[in-house]
């Protein structure tokens, strides 16, 4: 599998080092005109949560043959607020959103809108295209270390999470264009309340439920071998994410673990120094750099904690999203089958069903196309989002190595010296 | 080698001193079997000392240097006779007996090599410390402990120093009963508590940091296992990732040399630790002899008083020798008293005449230990400093290729 070359289709016309320095130049507002007629735009970037989302962070994975225009829709979720009510205490982000597309009224929006708001978008794009492929929402509720709902730690966590799955809609060609997506940027709260209100009703949620559950238990007969490969897939890919997402809360646990023993450590250099006399300096040195290698590694620790953990965690949660769009697509075709069954044994209605079996043969013609584009798309973003998280942890750590290096570099620098100024003045040493 | 040790050991004596005229090793450390005074079979670990003159290494000559070999308790003998014979040393220190202060994954086990290779080190320095010494390196028992393999265990306790060593029960009482101590005397003692403290914190708080630090690197040690299943899934990403997890067993395996080398830097911390003792020894010395003068003295005053109370006719308590002297004695109360009297000044002179002595070769010796600490201190100090700086520079080599791996994704 690694020794394969990349689809020529695919290639990536520019390597990822004209990419850094491509962020390094970017001025925000020269945002729009920075592309070139290939860029496919994704958001690649995990880390800037609270910039709004910049063609710098787009890579380019692969061709989109149907998107040529420039992204022409710019979302950001920010400034969270805590609401007090009779019944219920919540937060509240705020929405912007800044587009030229025709089909908003205005270029400019600014709307508030709660957790639910976003589930309730999530449900309605799945029913919408239950096989295109969105990025997970972050989870309702974390149970492990009960982490109280209102810890500022869990609402900035929840935020960037909660940016980054609007911004996947928002840079995604055709879920961006659904109806309840412009709703949920556009609306006031009555509106949307209202809007949803007017959603298929319990009854016929219902049925789709049962039929669902019916397909499932059914199960699909002739899955075509792609989609079993993808299923595959996923199940490994899950539990590589699973296992990373593991390793690095254990590192950032030791890391924590070192960094309070390390804080011991430098003040007992201080002490001693209380006790001498030539070697007051050195040993005040020595305490200095501890010290000081103390707020890098802090900051590493910090970097860590807000970028790669978040981000290994976001692919857990892809992996089940991905899970749930392959049961949707078995179950499209367990009931299209179904319907091909029954069609074999009535012998009466049978123009109505061939009807029937016609539109759900193409309902899954759809909905395999659907996912066949969207998987590639899935990928390009996945092997992105994943590199641009690990590149920016390599760099990081780079970046603390060098940190100390100089701190231990020039704490050397300066006994040397010391010790050069005291044999030139014919001091004993 | 040897002239990477001598820039270790510092301050030379203006006199010759041995390790002028001899470079002096241990060069090797080897297990053995043996009976020991019980008859039990028990294995211990001997040393080969190789000795050979200094000069005697010369452009295509390269002698065969003599040698002979030397248990840890031999070196412990060596060093409890170099403590008695001169008390108003700072005796070097022998490396710890057993591992202490251990961080995890360090092996507490005396025969772990490891510790056996840096105990080497340890009796080395050793070594070399008492043979640049001005005092000590002129020792012939210590000439011996290099030369004589054999025999050299009857010839030190010929030297009877068994004898002359004072009872730690002698010592303690001292301690508690000086009246007039020293002021340099008890502020060195003062330092040299502090010192011992703060070099075990020191000792015990980076033995933690150590373990810490392993973790931390060995847990990235995962990512390598990870990396490698998921390039086997991945064919674009697979390259990069199988390579990046290369580079994570590589940071993972590099945290065994950086700690072992830090075992050094611990080692001459250690060092310090020690020789706190062995300075609390002279001033131990010191209080014992100034006890002896102070208890010769108040002798001293007592009989005065006794023998005036005596003339004056006036005998306040019942004395044995008056009695034995009216009885027996040939002399006068009165001459034998003067001669007593004679006598006991001379001794509390003597005491005197040591006690000078003492303090002033013990205090040149004070001297010279304070330069060498210093010194060594601040040499100790820097070589952690290198150490973090080679260990940072690791840091940022794996990480920039990890990064590059990463990129290639």
């Amino acid at each position: 599998m690694s020794g394969m070359s990349a689809d020529p289709a695919q290639a990536l016309p520019a390597v990822m080092s004209p990419l850094s320095g491509q962020m390094l130049e970017l001025d925000e507002d020269d945002d729009l005109e920075v592309f070139s007629k290939d860029m496919n735009l994704m958001d690649g970037s995990p880390m800037n949560a609270s910039m709004p989302t910049s063609p710098a962070s787009m890579i380019n994975q692969y061709k989109f043959e149907e998107e040529t225009d420039a992204k022409d829709i710019f979302v950001t979720v920010d400034n969270p607020e805590s609401h007090v009510t009779a019944l219920e205490t919540f937060i509240t982000y705020r929405v912007v959103t800044k587009t030229t597309r025709s089909e908003f009224d205005s270029c400019e929006y600014e709307v508030r809108r709660r957790y639910q708001d976003f589930l309730w978008l999530k449900e309605r794009l799945e029913e919408g295209h239950p096989t295109l492929i969105m990025h997970p929402l972050p989870e309702k509720f974390v149970m492990k270390g009960m982490v109280e709902r209102f810890n500022d730690d869990f609402i900035e966590t929840r935020q960037k999470a909660l940016h980054k799955f609007l911004n996947r809609v928002a840079d995604h060609p055709i879920l961006s264009c659904h109806e309840d997506f412009k709703i949920f940027l556009t609306a006031q709260a009555w509106e949307l309340t209202s809007h949803k209100k007017q959603g298929p009703g319990f009854l016929s949620r219902m049925g789709d439920t049962v039929r669902a559950v019916a397909a499932s238990v059914r199960g699909v007969r002739n899955r075509p071998e792609e989609f079993t490969a993808m299923l595959e897939y996923v199940d490994s890919f899950g539990q590589k994410m699973i296992s990373l997402d593991k390793v690095t809360q254990r590192i950032v646990k030791e890391q924590k673990e070192y960094l309070g023993e390390l804080k011991e450590y430098g003040p007992v250099y201080t002490l001693w120094s209380g006790s001498e006399e030539e070697l007051v300096e050195p040993l005040k040195g020595v305490a200095s750099c501890i010290d000081r290698c103390c707020k890098a590694t802090e900051e590493q620790i910090g970097h860590l904690s807000e970028n790669l953990v978040p981000l290994l965690h976001e692919y857990v949660l892809c992996t089940d999203s991905v899970k749930a769009v392959l049961r949707r697509r078995d179950n499209i075709q367990a009931e299209s089958e179904a319907k091909n069954d029954a069609l074999a044994n009535r012998k009466a209605d049978r123009e109505a069903l061939k009807e029937e079996v016609e539109r759900l043969e193409d309902k899954v013609e759809c909905a395999n196309n659907a996912l066949k584009g969207d998987w590639l798309r899935w990928q390009g973003n996945m092997r992105s989002d994943i590199k641009a998280a690990f590149v920016s942890t390599a760099e990081k750590n780079v970046d603390y190595y060098e940190k100390c290096l100089a701190v231990w570099e020039s704490f050397l620098t300066s006994q040397t010296a010391a010790h050069d100024m005291e044999s030139n003045s014919g001091h004993s040493s | 080698m040897t002239s990477e040790k001598e820039s270790r050991v510092p301050i030379m004596a203006e006199g010759s001193c041995l390790l002028r005229k001899m470079e002096i090793s241990v060069a090797e450390a080897e297990k053995r079997t043996g009976k020991n005074a019980v008859n039990m079979q028990e294995t211990y670990t001997v040393y080969l000392i190789e000795t050979r003159p200094a000069d005697s290494v010369t452009e295509g000559h390269n002698p065969v240097p003599d040698s002979l070999w030397r248990r840890y308790s031999e070196f412990e003998l060596l060093r409890n006779y170099l403590l008695v014979t001169y008390p108003f040393i700072v005796i070097p220190p022998l490396p710890e007996k057993r591992a202490e202060f251990v961080w995890h994954k360090l092996s507490a086990d005396n025969m772990d090599p490891d510790f056996v290779e840096r105990r080497r080190i340890g009796l080395e320095n050793f070594l070399l410390r008492v043979a640049s010494h001005p005092v000590l390196s002129s020792d012939k028992i210590f000439f011996l402990f290099l030369t004589e393999e054999n025999g050299w265990k009857e010839a030190v306790f010929e030297t009877g120093f068994l004898a002359k060593s004072d009872s730690r029960l002698k010592a303690l009482n001292a301690t508690f009963r000086v009246k007039n101590p020293d002021k340099r005397f008890s502020e060195l003692k003062h330092y040299s508590d502090e010192l011992q403290s703060v070099t075990s914190q020191l000792l015990r708080v980076r033995a933690r940091v150590a373990d810490r630090l392993y973790g931390v690197y060995k847990v990235h040690g995962n990512y390598g296992r990870v990396f490698s299943e998921w390039s086997a899934i991945e064919k674009e990403m697979g390259d990069g990732l199988q390579s990046a997890g290369h580079h994570m067993d590589a940071y993972a395996a590099s945290v065994d040399d950086i700690l072992e080398e830090e075992e050094h830097y611990a080692d001459q911390l250690k060092e310090y630790l020690f020789y706190a003792e062995a300075v609390k020894a002279v001033c131990r010395k010191h209080e014992l002899l100034q006890y002896e003068l102070e208890t010769a003295s108040q002798d001293l005053a007592s009989k005065k008083q006794q023998q005036e109370e005596l003339a004056a006719g006036t005998v306040r308590t019942f004395s044995f020798k008056g009695m034995t002297s009216k009885l027996f004695g040939q002399e006068t109360p009165e001459q034998r008293e003067a001669k007593l009297k004679v006598l006991e000044e001379q001794i509390k002179e003597g005491e005197e005449e040591l006690q000078k002595e003492f303090v002033k070769n013990a205090w040149k010796d004070i001297e010279r230990f304070k330069e060498q600490k210093d010194h060594d201190l601040r040499e100790a100090l820097m070589s952690y400093a290198v150490m973090q700086i080679s260990m940072c520079k690791k840091g940022i080599q794996v990480w920039t290729n990890a990064k590059e791996c990463f990129s290639k994704m």
